[in-house]
């Protein structure tokens, strides 16, 4: 158990490309921390360089107070869950995750004692003789984070484990890595590109793009108090509608056909006159009976998806999804918009930052 | 296959496959049995397509005394002579390839691009075309009539490193990351993951290792002279072609009998490992 603090870590490739771009970051001691970002955004690379599979450009990186730049990643008292499992093929199950264990000296009684107590908890026992090859693949995925459980390491690091597996077993092991973790309270640090994985999981998720953090914060923040763009249309599906508006006075601004929105004046801080971009959630509208003055969706497509209905059509020269509950009869083609003025999202549309006032 | 197929569609390939084997077969069906009659009857012809009465007699004095006049060692010599030298050849090309495969695959050191394609242009360079340097330099250690030097220049291979290399660049690399976080250094993971990866790898190469040793002829012929170091290959050779006595083909034939029967026996000790080792991907 220790906490993992990254200070202005940097990672320049030898071509001169740099994938991280001075970052610090602390993931507090037993907390499961997720980075979450689109591809090539860093975060698998950062990950990689806790692990002390990649070297550090620059920074320093602390695993429970000690500083690991240039120690071994045998050394480093952490493990890791691959995305291919990254299975000894050639090995049982049993042989799988007793290796680190014997390479380390660790005593026989203990390394049995380990392994059995760990794929009692994974439920893996009557596999413990079989290869990887004869197990399907939720089961090899157990096999793998056995094999980190053993270990007893200061800390998880996860790269994007569950992405070979099929939906179902997805948010099955999604569950279980959860449920593990209550149990273990070891510290975790979880790369994923799946928003949904994050928000479930998380105790803390870091939202990463082009090897800088855009946010640091619980789901619930990350979700409702969105830092900047591109964490307000990364979160959340489908993605935030951000169209262009005008501050006409403080709490009410207008979009391109006069009509408009209330914010929140206290939270956002806006000039009169300004220029900014409206962020809202399909979720967060409501939709009544058109009206004049009021700001008004035009609508084109609905999409069912069970549960919701999705409408994709123009709200005052730009595209907007509404969301709504499937149960209503399919609505009129042109409707008014509401917002209450918590749910309204202001950002600068040169910066993509949020107004939010600090 | 679902469509049902005709009972002349069902016996075609075999009627096929059969007349092939018979046509390569029948050679060797040949050579046996003319190993199994005395002189007189190959000489002049009288064979027939049943095997003769001589087989012990011509067996037993070609594998224990040898021929009257070409090779004065007996058939067995030449046999252990041969088999050690296929061993060595093999086991040495397995073991060299190994290491400077995974040399070239898992390490990254300057210029180890130019190792690779110094390995690579090797295979330009048979045997045949570098003879006469690499006859200079056996000669020059002491080293003709010796099993060294028989086996020696042959072991160096860049087949070999070539599918180790395409072998362990199959492997993943996340393989050898989870290693390291084990505490496998270079030597660990060597051993302990890559070898046993790489059994089937070895034991297709060793089946054609084997085979390539064991049926050398040219560099044999120019660095052994003393009788008890000659190779069944050459052993054959001077049965076949005498200048002053009559070929005893009877006892050349037993002879290329028992040349065939070590690579065989290889081939099919090993021939499941064998075809794995060529066709499987499965990691």
């Amino acid at each position: 158990m220790a906490s993992v603090v990254l200070e202005a870590v940097r990672k320049v490739y030898a071509g001169g490309v740099e994938a991280v771009k001075g970052l610090s970051l602390t993931i507090p001691d037993g907390s499961f921390t997720v980075l979450l970002g689109p591809s090539g955004c860093g975060k698998s690379t950062l990950l990689r360089m806790i692990a002390g599979l990649e070297e550090i450009s620059g920074g320093a990186i602390t695993i429970g107070g000690k500083k690991v730049n240039d120690v071994e990643p045998s050394e480093r008292d952490i493990a890791m869950v691959f995305q291919n499992y990254a299975l000894y093929p050639h090995m049982s199950v049993y042989d799988n995750m007793a290796y680190g264990l014997r390479n380390r000296g660790t005593a026989k009684e203990e390394i049995e004692r380990r392994v059995a107590e760990a794929a009692r908890m994974l439920a893996i026992e009557p596999y413990l003789q079989r290869k990887p090859r004869a197990l399907s693949g939720g089961q090899r995925q157990r096999v793998a984070m056995g094999r980190a459980i053993v270990r007893e390491p200061a800390a998880f690091l996860f790269d994007e484990p569950l992405s070979n597996l099929d939906a179902k077993l997805r948010v099955q092991m999604r569950l279980e890595i959860r449920k593990l973790h209550n149990r273990l309270k070891a510290t975790s640090i979880f790369v994923t590109h799946d928003q949904v994985e994050a928000m479930t999981l998380a105790d803390q998720v870091v939202v990463m793009n082009s090897g800088k953090i855009e946010q640091t914060g619980t789901p619930l923040e990350i979700y409702r108090r969105p830092a900047s763009k591109f964490v307000a249309t990364f979160i959340g599906s489908p993605a935030m509608n951000l169209f262009p508006g005008t501050i006409a006075a403080p709490g009410k601004v207008t979009l391109a056909d006069g009509t408009g929105f209330a914010y929140d004046a206290n939270v956002f801080d806006a000039k009169p006159g300004a220029k900014v971009e409206i962020g809202l959630r399909p979720e967060d509208a409501k939709a009544s009976v058109a009206a004049p003055g009021r700001p008004k969706l035009v609508w084109e497509v609905t999409e069912e998806l069970g549960a919701t209905r999705l409408l994709h059509g123009m709200l005052a020269g730009s595209p907007f999804v509404l969301a709504m509950q499937a149960d209503i009869d399919t609505p009129a083609r042109e409707l008014a918009l509401e917002a209450t003025p918590e749910t309204v999202h202001i950002f600068d549309p040169e910066s993509g930052r949020s107004l939010r006032r600090a | 296959m679902v469509e049902r197929q005709t009972l002349f569609a069902r016996i075609l390939p075999h009627v096929v496959l059969i007349t092939g084997v018979c046509i390569v077969a029948f050679p060797v069906y040949l050579a046996l049995l003319a190993s199994t009659y005395d002189a007189a009857t190959v000489q002049t012809g009288q064979m027939t397509l049943l095997p003769g009465n001589q087989m012990l007699q011509n067996y037993e004095r070609i594998l224990f005394s040898g021929t009257n006049s070409t090779t004065r060692e007996p058939v067995g010599t030449m046999l252990m002579n041969s088999f050690i030298m296929a061993m060595v050849i093999a086991l040495g090309k397995i073991a060299i390839s190994l290491i400077s495969a995974y040399a070239i695959v898992f390490f990254r050191f300057p210029f180890r691009m130019a190792a690779f394609w110094l390995i690579f242009v090797t295979l330009m360079l048979p045997v045949e075309v570098r003879i006469y340097p690499t006859y200079k330099i056996v000669a020059d250690l002491q080293l003709l009539d010796t099993y060294t030097g028989l086996t020696l220049p042959l072991i160096a291979s860049a087949t070999a490193t070539l599918l180790f290399r395409q072998f362990f660049m199959t492997v993943p690399e996340e393989l050898v990351e989870a290693s390291k976080i084990d505490g496998a250094g270079p030597y660990k993971f060597f051993k302990d993951t890559l070898l046993p990866l790489s059994v089937t790898t070895m034991a297709a190469l060793f089946v054609i290792q084997f085979i390539y040793g064991w049926n050398q002829y040219l560099w044999p012929l120019l660095i052994t002279t003393r009788d008890n170091m000659q190779t069944i290959v050459i052993g054959i050779k001077k049965m076949i072609v005498t200048q002053d006595a009559l070929t005893e083909w009877q006892l050349a034939m037993a002879t290329a009998v028992l040349a065939l029967l070590p690579p065989v026996f290889v081939v099919v000790l090993m021939q499941k490992l064998f075809v794995k080792g060529l066709v499987e991907t499965e990691k």
